[in-house]
């Protein structure tokens, strides 16, 4: 009980207030607030759409690259059973960065490979080969900068479960005659896509609602959801776009929402298939 | 409102009985005993005086100030200044929010010790708190000084400092600065031009957008034409979309920022230490300006602290305290008469050519909606 009073004060409440928000909207010229569809209508097109799908997209691409470089590192120093060391090394490492983000990572990023960047220099003055058209402020340079906490978070929630992998399965595999194909394809692969698919699904909804880190690099100039909820919610600028503000997030959580139930009804078929 | 009246009773008493502890004259039990109230005095005459309204609100002994950024406009000093001359507490909450920031704090922290005293707010949010019932009316004593377009008739808000929209300048990376908005299409300006902030969110950068407009045969009515303009110079490759901070700037990673002039004016002294040389200039095709007002609080858990507060920044004192920080006071031309304005910093003011004219409310508003419509939709992908 007390966990759902918790639950319910700190999750359920602000939902139905955002849902129920979503629906006023405020007159610009006399500031009376009225029951209106406006908000929820205007952030389905447009500008709005544009955040969602480039939001999307970001969330997307960095999850998917995030999840299999991850998995890639992770194996590697789940397999070195020797040098115990670099592999706590790695872990500790992956700790500390699936945490860096926001401005300080965002200026980390700007001084090293930035207009002015200490890179960039290098690069351009010494070498004289400039980034060869990589820009840090395009979809593509933001995704450098979300991989670099993403790729140390899908590390860290992975392990786990790769050393849930009993290397007696491995064995007991080998001893019936099975290549390393054959035991990824038929005993790791299966064993491992749950937690794998929840962690790309992690992964997706970090990189999803990302926001500081996008607000200091490229601000208006790559559609993203988040940026544009602050822009309405907190405006010097727009009087009355609260509800504009509070329609976006509740798109954001429908999403996210709809995402959820797409990964419990692949953890059910999967177990299903496993039992 | 009844608990705001005791309290405000009580700070009075209690203000008088202190004076009187302290062996001062009797005067001022006579007027702490009247039982005004700070909470609804429209001017310090109503409360018994200047004497009285800082006796009430040395009782009260603290301020609650929401976004006022200490870099910003010079708010540091001011704030500093008024903490120790009066021995007040200043509480300042949230000090990089913003206009709807402040109006939310007033709605949803009311009645409690921490709700904002006194705002500070753009032209469309003070017109909101005012339609809203969010603000007390109150006029300083210098009132008559401050222009008839530059503030509420009811008192409910009152133009304080102002600006315009300036390019701020690196000299060690721009080899040589932007004085207009038609040399920023230059190539030699390439990813350097940044804008502070979002225009949909950032005042300043609304501001930008519309002195573009007015640089390039747009007109208050037509906010439109600045977008065009932004449009070219990301087209141009000359658009820098980083957040625009002392620590980018610095490094070399915003070299020319469009912002207020007060703003840009600001960052040189900061600049300087660490050896980078920031040139203001105020663009010679697209001068814009605009004010920021004060308001009280019709919640305000200090009533008297903050009528004092206006009285300060409406005071010669608070008002060359704006200057100093090169914004450009309400009561600048009135001081100018009475000689009273800071000659120093008059002369620092940079220098704006061609007349100045404010918008509308009606205009503001259909200028933010132009810019919610098409900003977000033409400057991003």
């Amino acid at each position: 009980v007390p966990f759902f009073a918790y639950l319910a004060v700190f999750l359920l409440l602000p939902v139905v207030v955002v849902a129920v928000e979503a629906f006023r909207a405020t007159d610009p010229t006399t500031f009376q607030t009225s029951w209106s569809t406006a908000s929820i209508v205007a952030v389905t097109k447009g500008p709005y759409r544009r955040a969602y799908l480039g939001s999307l997209e970001l969330s997307v691409i960095t999850a998917v690259l995030g999840a299999v470089l991850g998995l890639a590192l992770a194996v590697a120093i789940s397999r070195t059973r020797r040098n115990l060391l670099l592999r706590r090394l790695v872990l500790t490492a992956a700790g500390v960065l699936a945490n860096f983000g926001g401005l300080p990572l965002a200026f980390a990023f700007l001084a090293t490979i930035g207009n002015a960047g200490i890179l960039t220099a290098f690069l351009t003055d010494t070498l004289g080969i400039g980034l060869g058209g990589f820009s840090l402020f395009s979809l593509t340079g933001l995704s450098v900068v979300y991989l670099y906490f993403l790729i140390p978070l899908m590390v860290l929630t992975i392990t786990p479960a790769l050393e849930a992998l009993r290397p007696q399965w491995r064995e007991a595999a080998d001893n019936l005659g099975a290549t390393g194909w054959q035991y990824w394809r038929y005993v790791g692969g299966p064993v491992l896509a749950p937690p794998v698919i929840g962690a790309t699904m992690l992964l997706f909804a970090s990189a999803f609602a990302a926001y500081a880190t996008a607000y200091a690099l490229v601000g208006s100039s790559i559609p993203l959801v988040t940026l544009q909820i602050s822009d309405a919610l907190s405006s010097n600028v727009v009087v009355g776009s609260e509800s504009l503000g509070k329609a976006l997030a509740l798109g954001m959580m429908v999403l996210i929402g709809v995402v959820m139930a797409f990964y419990a009804w692949i953890q059910r078929r999967t177990q299903r298939w496993l039992s | 409102v009844r608990r705001s009246t005791l309290r405000a009773a009580i700070a009075v008493v209690t203000a008088g009985l202190t004076l009187t502890a302290c062996g001062g004259s009797s005067g001022g039990s006579s007027s702490g005993g009247s039982g005004a109230n700070a909470a609804t005095a429209t001017s310090a005459k109503a409360l018994g005086g200047m004497d009285a309204l800082v006796k009430a609100a040395k009782a009260e002994g603290a301020l609650n100030v929401i976004a006022l950024p200490p870099d910003w406009a010079n708010y540091g000093t001011m704030l500093d200044t008024f903490s120790k001359k009066y021995g007040i507490k200043i509480n300042s909450a949230l000090p990089d929010g913003s206009s709807s920031d402040e109006l939310a704090a007033v709605t949803s922290q009311k009645g409690q010790d921490r709700a904002p005293d006194v705002l500070d707010v753009g032209t469309s949010f003070a017109l909101q708190a005012a339609a809203q019932k969010l603000t007390a009316p109150y006029k300083v004593a210098t009132w008559g000084d401050i222009p008839d377009n530059q503030k509420d008739p009811k008192a409910n808000w009152y133009n304080d400092y102002g600006g315009f929209i300036s390019i701020g300048c690196n000299t060690s990376k721009v080899q040589v600065c932007p004085t207009s908005f038609k040399e920023m299409l230059d190539p030699q300006y390439a990813k350097q031009v940044a804008l502070n902030g979002n225009p949909t969110k950032a005042a300043a950068a609304f501001s930008g957008v519309w002195a573009a407009s007015l640089a390039n045969k747009g007109s208050l009515d037509d906010i439109g034409k600045g977008i065009d303009y932004f449009v070219s110079v990301k087209k141009a490759g000359n658009f820098n979309p980083v957040e625009v901070t002392p620590a980018t700037v610095q490094s070399g990673e915003t070299p020319i920022s469009i912002d207020w002039d007060y703003v840009n004016a600001g960052l040189v002294s900061t600049l300087q230490k660490a050896g980078v040389t920031w040139k203001v200039n105020v663009p010679t095709d697209g001068v814009f300006g605009s004010f920021y007002n004060q308001a009280i609080s019709k919640f305000a858990p200090h009533p008297a602290a903050a009528r004092l507060w206006e009285e300060f920044l409406y005071s010669d004192e608070g008002q060359n305290i704006w200057l100093k920080g090169l914004s450009r006071p309400v009561r600048l031309e009135a001081m100018k008469k009475a000689g009273t304005a800071d000659a120093e910093a008059l002369k620092a003011l940079p220098e704006v050519s061609g007349s100045v004219e404010f918008p509308t409310q009606d205009q503001q508003t259909k200028a933010q909606k132009v810019v919610a419509d098409r900003w977000n939709a033409e400057m991003s992908g």
